[in-house]
């Protein structure tokens, strides 16, 4: 006879609201697992969408997943010329933020070469951008309707297309437009400051009585020229031909002077490392806690449902129960409120971790390993309940 | 052959001047079949006396002998497995029937015999028949607080009966019952004792019950004084 199960079955209210309270604190668990996976996902979704394998970034700096960094978009011509390179395509990257219907709006763009690569990795609805200017794919989770209007900077963008989940490392969902215009929002000067640089050009040249009124303009518009383009990029990728030594691809970029090729790993290890190493530590010390504090009430709940139970203990022992009757039936009810708890709150959580406003990623190997932990929790819990009944005397069963 | 045989059991509880005698040279024996009485008064030293002779209590000195087995010469005789002949060989009734909340009446008598390692539909079958024989055939599957003091008693009873033991014995069986129901109970105990040829020792101050019982030990301050 199984005592545990007709123990919970007598006292089933006391043991679901139990159950329930533990199920929460396990789904707030499990979901901070998924949270944390979800920020390495995040982290990489673009770096894995992208597909290739080096990017090469100003040199000294981290790349543009970390801070600033930029190069020219025309090196990747030289890049492109690499023995062992395949193709390399220039990419901006930039967080907006926008009002959209009067509330703030936040997303990622990433602008691209449209005869390249590192656009929408994939069409879920619509189109892609067929026309260099002024057309948007945004990403599902923005939730915007093809042939909405976005106002960015000084020029209404029309969305053609819906990509899939696609977010920048701080989570902010992705939305894409072509180099061109990527550079122009990024890149370009307002009119009035355009004025003021031209003018301050003026000023600079009119101090050189040496130049003549002909050789003063051609070097003000070659000044001009410079200072108001917008040929910066962010980054630009490269794919390897197939066999090429990525090693060897690296070496001659870094041979350069002014660029930092990164491969995937090095871009990986950044990315995880460095951006979501401390998100990691909190998030693992946070459930830590949890589980420390799961196991304390768990360890409460089995010591006062032993308490509870003191003189059929007594009265078990008396009529000769063995140790291990008394045991199981502690250890059986420790372990069956965990199982209960835990399918509780994996239920819980696989019916609202798409509500999140941030990506849980549920993995089935942290969900085991949880598991695991919640079991040795119980276990470990059920001891001091354990300890309590085996002191009981049996005498205690006697007496009013 | 006796069914309890005490000889000069003492048990002494605390040391040197803080040392309290709780029951001294205390000699009985009963035979299967008889319903037996401790008779007294609060503290006299009867439910210690009990729990000697049903190995939960460790006797000082003196010898206890439990159907034929020795169990305790100056302390528990080593090598023994108290808990088992505990199983096997004795049946307890408690004061207050203390039936397991969360088991049936059915539940309550199976558990004793599922500890004996008798198999389920086995286990069931002996209870369901105890219960009936003690007509309580419409209550197996109710709870305790569903049952009336006398009904829960009763179960209690059967629970003890269940492993068919040689000894029964009794804490005060009747003390919390009316006098009809107590009356009731010491009846079933004399037939069950007459029926199963064990040997039934009750403890009780409860001077209502002493009809029927075939012999009364009456003990004052720690001795058996009649």
């Amino acid at each position: 006879m199984n005592l545990a199960i007709r123990d919970i079955r007598y006292h089933r209210g006391r043991f679901v609201l139990t159950s329930i309270g533990l199920g929460l604190l396990i789904g707030v668990v499990i979901s901070m697992g998924g949270i944390y996976r979800g920020l390495s996902a995040d982290a990489l979704a673009i770096l894995e969408s992208v597909k290739a394998d080096v990017w090469v970034v100003q040199k000294d700096t981290n790349g543009p997943f970390a801070e600033s960094s930029r190069i020219p978009e025309d090196i990747k011509y030289r890049i492109k010329a690499v023995p062992g390179v395949a193709d390399a395509s220039p990419l901006s990257f930039q967080t907006i933020q926008v009002e959209r219907q009067g509330k703030p709006f936040r997303f990622f763009l990433i602008g691209y070469d449209l005869n390249g690569f590192g656009g929408p990795p994939e069409i879920l609805a619509g189109r892609n951008i067929r026309q260099k200017h002024y057309e948007m794919v945004v990403a599902k989770a923005m939730k915007i309707e093809i042939g909405e209007k976005i106002r960015l900077g000084i020029h209404d963008y029309t969305v053609v297309g819906i990509t899939s989940k696609v977010v920048s490392s701080g989570g902010d969902p992705a939305a894409y437009v072509s180099l061109a215009d990527a550079q122009d929002i990024q890149f370009k000067k307002d009119n009035d400051a355009i004025r003021n640089d031209r003018a301050r050009i003026d000023n600079n040249l009119a101090g050189l009585r040496s130049l003549s009124p002909v050789q003063a303009k051609y070097v003000k518009q070659n000044i001009a020229g410079i200072t108001e383009s917008t040929h910066t990029v962010n980054t630009v990728v490269a794919r390897l031909t197939p066999g090429a030594n990525l090693h060897e691809v690296q070496e001659q970029i870094r041979r350069w002077n002014h660029f930092r090729p990164l491969s995937v790993e090095e871009q990986t290890k950044i990315l995880t490392r460095g951006m979501i190493e401390k998100s990691r530590m909190q998030i693992g010390l946070f459930r830590v806690i949890l589980l420390v504090i799961s196991a304390v009430i768990i360890s409460l709940i089995i010591y006062t449902s032993t308490i509870d139970k003191i003189k059929v203990i007594a009265t078990l022992k008396l009529i000769g129960a063995q140790n291990r009757v008394i045991i199981g039936m502690i250890l059986q009810q420790s372990l069956l409120m965990g199982v209960i708890a835990y399918a509780l709150g994996y239920g819980l959580i696989l019916l609202t971790y798409e509500k999140f406003p941030r990506r849980i990623v549920l993995e089935a190997f942290d969900l085991q390993v949880l598991f695991v932990i919640v079991m040795v929790i119980c276990t470990l819990s059920s001891f001091v309940g354990i300890r309590k009944a085996l002191k009981v005397e049996p005498s205690e069963a006697l007496g009013g | 052959m006796y069914a309890i045989e005490v000889e000069k059991l003492t048990k002494i509880y605390g040391k040197g001047e803080t040392a309290v005698t709780a029951i001294a040279d205390a000699t009985l024996q009963v035979k299967p079949g008889e319903l037996v009485a401790l008779l007294g008064p609060s503290g006299s030293g009867k439910t210690t006396l009990l729990t000697s002779i049903g190995l939960i209590n460790e006797p000082t000195h003196g010898k206890v002998v439990i159907d034929g087995t020795m169990v305790a010469d100056e302390g528990w005789l080593g090598g023994l497995d108290l808990k088992r002949l505990r199983r096997e060989k004795l049946g307890f009734i408690f004061q207050h029937h203390n039936l397991i909340p969360f088991l049936s009446a059915l539940e309550n008598v199976m558990v004793a015999l599922e500890i004996n390692h008798l198999s389920r539909p086995e286990a069931k079958k002996r209870a369901t028949d105890l219960l009936e024989s003690l007509n309580l055939g419409h209550r197996i599957e109710s709870y305790p607080k569903a049952l009336s003091g006398g009904e829960a008693q009763r179960v209690a009873i059967a629970r003890a009966l269940a492993n068919k033991p040689r000894v029964i014995l009794a804490d005060e069986p009747t003390a919390a019952l009316d006098t009809e129901n107590g009356k009731n109970v010491m009846t079933l105990l004399k037939t069950l004792a007459v029926e199963n040829q064990s040997a039934v020792l009750v403890v009780t101050h409860d001077h209502r019950m002493v009809e029927g019982f075939d012999r009364i030990f009456q003990v004052r301050d720690g001795r058996i004084v009649s």
